[in-house]
């Protein structure tokens, strides 16, 4: 009798550790995503690119981006003003405040941010340029879990198309 | 390969987790690819031709890209975002079901992607066309 009750309840604690796990607020070296992701922010900003991170960017360029998005890098990105206050107010608020992220980008590009380009500093230019990265955007080409804001070391893949020289630099 | 035994607890929360996942896609959908060809027929005042929605689909006009430069011609596997990379469901609905089944999206789309490609919005025909062209992809 007692067994028939209680299996439901562990049952209930498993998928709520199952989903803290899934979804674990940013800590260092762990998930940058914050816990709560606006279902927009995956639709709309995640439909022609990585899903960042709020954390990879400095408020100010957070707020200018936001505040430009019918020319966004060449294209028409604008929202409706709904989901433009909704995700606004988001990005601000999980903006990076880090001395590594307090630095605004050139043209607010997270790609052009001093610590992206040092993290990367040995990705030969060829890479970049295969068709399966096709742009230092493309953070999924090599980074698994991205769109869930994980960039450890310990999900990297290598990217499709490389070279066996590129491969043996790769690994190393 | 044996699994390793899973605990009833373990099985319901996977059962659960699975069901949650399953459930979340099926919020959109409040119309099909079929009335969007309707909707764009009537709004054109003439039925769109498949033919010059494919021709239409696959060149440039004056720009950089066409709409092939991300979906592909024909748009029947997975695209590429020809700026970003990322990876686009395919477009044709009879290679992905969710495609054209929320009116919202296919005007948002239609708009942001026409001034990618044409430098304005399309206009009721060339949508008409378009649409024909991937409804008639199988």
């Amino acid at each position: 009798m007692n067994r028939r009750i209680a299996a439901p309840l562990i049952s209930l604690n498993a998928l709520i550790a199952l989903l803290a796990l899934t979804s674990a607020p940013a800590i260092a070296d762990g998930p940058l995503m914050p816990l709560r992701v606006p279902p927009a922010y995956t639709q709309e900003c995640g439909a022609c690119h990585t899903a960042y991170p709020p954390a990879l960017l400095p408020a100010r360029s957070w707020q200018r981006l936001m505040g430009g998005l019918d020319k966004h890098y060449g294209t028409d990105a604008a929202l409706d003003p709904k989901t433009l206050a909704e995700l606004s107010g988001w990005l601000q608020q999980h903006a990076g405040t880090t001395q590594r992220v307090a630095e605004e980008p050139p043209q607010d590009r997270i790609t052009r941010s001093a610590w992206f380009e040092r993290k990367h500093r040995k990705v030969e230019p060829a890479v970049w340029k295969l068709p399966s990265v096709k742009s230092a955007a493309q953070c999924a080409a090599c980074h698994r879990g991205a769109d869930q804001g994980r960039f450890d070391d310990d999900e990297l893949i290598t990217p499709a198309g490389l070279s066996a020289a590129q491969r043996r630099a790769w690994n190393d | 390969m044996t699994t390793p035994p899973r605990s009833h607890a373990t099985r319901c929360a996977i059962a659960l987790a699975a069901l949650l996942a399953a459930a979340a896609p099926a919020w959109a959908g409040d119309t099909t690819p079929a009335q969007q060809l309707d909707r764009f027929n009537a709004a054109a005042g003439a039925p769109g031709q498949a033919e010059r929605g494919r021709v239409f689909f696959g060149r440039t006009h004056g720009g950089e890209w066409s709409c092939a430069s991300c979906h592909h011609a024909p748009p029947t596997r997975p695209g590429q975002h020809a700026g970003t990379g990322k990876a686009l469901e395919p477009l044709a609905p009879a290679f992905n079901p969710r495609a054209f089944t929320d009116s919202a999206k296919v005007d948002k789309w239609f708009r942001r992607n026409c001034k990618d490609v044409l430098q304005r919005e399309c206009s009721a025909a060339e949508k008409a066309d378009v649409m024909a062209y991937l409804n008639s992809l199988k």
